[in-house]
């Protein structure tokens, strides 16, 4: 396969190995995408999806694609530190390769599956090439070259009635010693009728690395299925965090996620929603906390085609230092989906006078019959708050802290898996502790 | 324990005191009054450490320089405030805060921290001289409270807090008479020799539940008039109008 030497940046010199493609259509999926990023180029500010992203520097770090086994200091201790373990089955990642030593397969009730990409390209290509070849690497550079590069992540199926009790984990970690690597997890849930399970993805790695996650899951929901999903992004503040979460619904499907952002120096997480069929709800938290350099995006784009299907999006972000937020929310409402009903929250904590926030709430509603409300907020601490907390005796930084932290609190609190919410608390309450306090009022 | 000498207070441009004087000691209970901006919020503001005043003239307090402290080292010290808007904070547990608040004082003074155990059991205790239900503890700081809710909270947060010097701003306002006689029923539980009370109220009303040493009369940013509990009475009887004399002293129509 060529590289795409036409496109600018290095990434550009990147030639997928061949993986899996003793494949025709996987070959040819991989070379589609890569001429459409030839074509089209990476996404620029012009863009109006990624006008306040910041992608200059994944752009010009010389990245290698990771391959298996890379990875030397990676240790069960490490992964250990790095994610909460919930006790149920987890799928570990290295470098976006799976690492069964750190891996752990409990028995599943029958009818539920949890594998990797690799094995079902190794055993059972064909029910991968809908996912490959209708994945429109068309309209996004790093989902095309999601296609290009991905070798590996999660395979989830639950069949038709099927529900998995224990938390699915995947871990996502990375080990860069070597030099800049990029790697390319490529998740896929299918969830048929009736079917329930809840999935969290952990993306971490070690200090200093210098490396660039760029990860795309799909999750497909039939009539009645339900997932909840989680997401913990807390990537070491060297390391670049692009994710799309692409989400399919059929009629009366329900559809979670909570998504905690913490780590990166930039991270995007877009999340892209069909509400194909009717009846189907879909409900989006996230959490953002840019600080120090540190830029931090949510993308969401929800498609409501299908009739009397309902969104909810609440999101939160805590921007300090020089730290910089995007909250980017799309609603679109199709002609012919009555009774969609849309709601949309976005409300901010800028706590320095550097710090950055570009929000901007969306809709599109081509049809009468539809209830939608949304709002963006933009606040500094509530000076009264903290004057009566400092009279009680509460020290100045400290009562920072509580008011910051029961901002975010709010939104952890609506975390219903215990463990995790435990270890988002922890993790929430340090960042606040040792938040850097740049102006005193 | 408290001495005001001739303090001024100016918030944009405006002089909102102007040289006001007066000594609490402790055991004492002192009654302000006086018509709507007279300054008496001010003072409270002021002696508690609210920023954006322009300050003169001095204020001591257990010989120390009150004005060169921060809010939370005034705290320390033993001085509280009773809000009159107490402040809602969603997403602060209000056992949390106050055990926090606590321990911040506690720490302060060299003691040992309460653990949540030991503060529950004080917390609960603290809660009946005002009639408070335990689940106030549970809910957010103030928040969705009811007027008179929100004051019983700032007398459990004084019953708990136990300072030296309370001040009361308006605790009165927005209270039923049944909340007013709970209120200041907790108030007079509290009262002891070592602790003073400075009642900043409009309303003599509160001054028959809790009874002052001393009424002050407060007009145009300062203290015009000064007396014994009868004071409160007159004023009920005759308003400030009758206290003209001493109204235009200080240059202000009545």
């Amino acid at each position: 396969m060529t590289p795409v030497k036409a496109i600018g940046g290095v990434l550009a010199d990147l030639t997928p190995r061949r993986g899996g493609d003793n494949l025709s259509w996987l070959a040819e999926a991989r070379f589609n995408a890569l001429e459409w990023v030839g074509q089209h180029g990476f996404p620029s500010r012009k863009d109006e999806d990624w006008k306040y992203t910041r992608l200059d520097p994944i752009l010009t770090v010389p990245f290698e694609a990771a391959i298996t086994g890379s990875g030397l200091r990676v240790s069960a201790e490490l992964i250990n530190a790095a994610s909460v373990d919930l006790g149920g089955i987890r799928l570990v990642f290295v470098n976006g390769h799976f690492a069964a030593q750190f891996s752990r397969l409990t028995e599943l009730p029958a009818g539920a599956l949890v594998t990797t990409l690799a094995s079902v390209l190794a055993t059972t290509p064909e029910r991968l090439e809908p996912f490959f070849s209708h994945t429109p690497g068309g309209r996004h550079a790093f989902a095309a070259f999601n296609d290009a590069f991905a070798e590996d992540g999660a395979f989830i199926h639950l069949a038709s009635g099927v529900t998995v009790d224990e938390p699915i984990q995947l871990v996502f970690f990375s080990d860069a010693e070597g030099g800049p690597l990029m790697s390319s997890p490529r998740s896929v849930i299918i969830a048929d009728a009736g079917s329930h399970a809840t999935i969290i993805e952990s993306y971490a790695g070690i200090n200093n690395d210098i490396y660039f996650t760029n990860a795309v899951t799909e999750v497909v929901l039939a009539e009645n299925a339900q997932i909840d999903h989680y997401k913990v992004q807390n990537e070491p503040v060297t390391a670049f965090h692009l994710a799309l979460l692409k989400v399919r619904q059929g009629g009366n499907s329900r559809f979670s996620s909570r998504s905690v952002m913490l780590g990166s120096s930039m991270a995007r997480h877009e999340v892209r929603v069909l509400l194909a069929g009717a009846d189907a709800e879909v409900s989006l938290d996230g959490i953002y906390l840019p600080q120090g350099e540190q830029s931090h995006d949510n993308t969401i784009f929800i498609d409501h085609v299908a009739t009397n299907c309902t969104s909810h999006q609440l999101y939160r972000g805590v921007l300090d230092g020089r730290g910089h937020g995007v909250f980017n929310g799309h609603i679109m409402v199709r002609h012919g989906a009555d009774g969609s009903d849309a709601h949309q929250q976005n409300k901010n904590l800028i706590l320095s006078d550097h710090a950055e926030i570009d929000t901007r709430p969306r809709l599109e509603i081509y049809t009468d019959d539809v209830k939608c409300t949304h709002g963006a907020a933009v606040g500094q601490l509530d000076d009264e708050a903290l004057l009566y907390l400092r009279t009680r005796g509460i020290p100045m930084a400290q009562a920072r802290g509580l008011l910051v932290y029961a901002f975010v609190q709010e939104m952890v609190d609506r975390i219903e898996l215990v463990p995790l919410r435990v270890q988002l608390e922890k993790l929430v309450a340090d960042r606040f502790a040792k938040s850097e306090r740049s102006v005193e009022p | 324990m408290l001495k005001i000498n001739e303090l001024r207070a100016t918030i944009d441009n405006k002089e909102i005191l102007r040289g006001v004087n007066l000594e609490l000691k402790a055991g004492e209970i002192h009654a302000i009054m006086g018509p709507n901006g007279s300054g008496k919020s001010t003072l409270a503001s002021v002696l508690i450490g609210r920023d954006g005043y322009e300050l003169s003239g001095s204020v001591e307090y257990e010989g120390q320089d009150l004005l060169a402290l921060s809010p939370e080292e005034r705290a320390a010290a033993g001085i509280f405030l009773a809000f009159q808007h107490p402040v809602e904070i969603p997403g602060v547990g209000n056992m949390y805060f106050m055990r926090t608040a606590l321990n911040s004082l506690r720490r302060g003074r060299g003691q040992e921290e309460l653990d949540a155990v030991d503060f529950l059991s004080f917390a609960q205790e603290r809660m009946k001289l005002v009639e408070m239900d335990p689940t106030f503890m549970n809910r957010s700081v103030n928040e969705g409270f009811s007027g008179g809710e929100k004051k019983r909270n700032e007398i459990w947060q004084m019953a708990i807090l136990e300072p030296k010097l309370a001040i009361l701003d308006e605790t009165d306002s927005g209270l039923d008479i049944d909340a007013l006689r709970i209120v200041a029923s907790g108030v007079n539980a509290l009262r002891n020799e070592g602790r003073a009370m400075l009642v900043i109220t409009h309303h003599q009303r509160l001054l028959d539940y809790i009874v002052p040493d001393y009424v002050h009369v407060m007009a145009a940013g300062q203290i015009v008039h000064s007396g014994d509990k009868s004071l409160a009475l007159e004023l009920e009887a005759n308003g400030y109008v009758g206290l003209t004399p001493s109204l235009a002293q200080v240059g202000v129509a009545p």
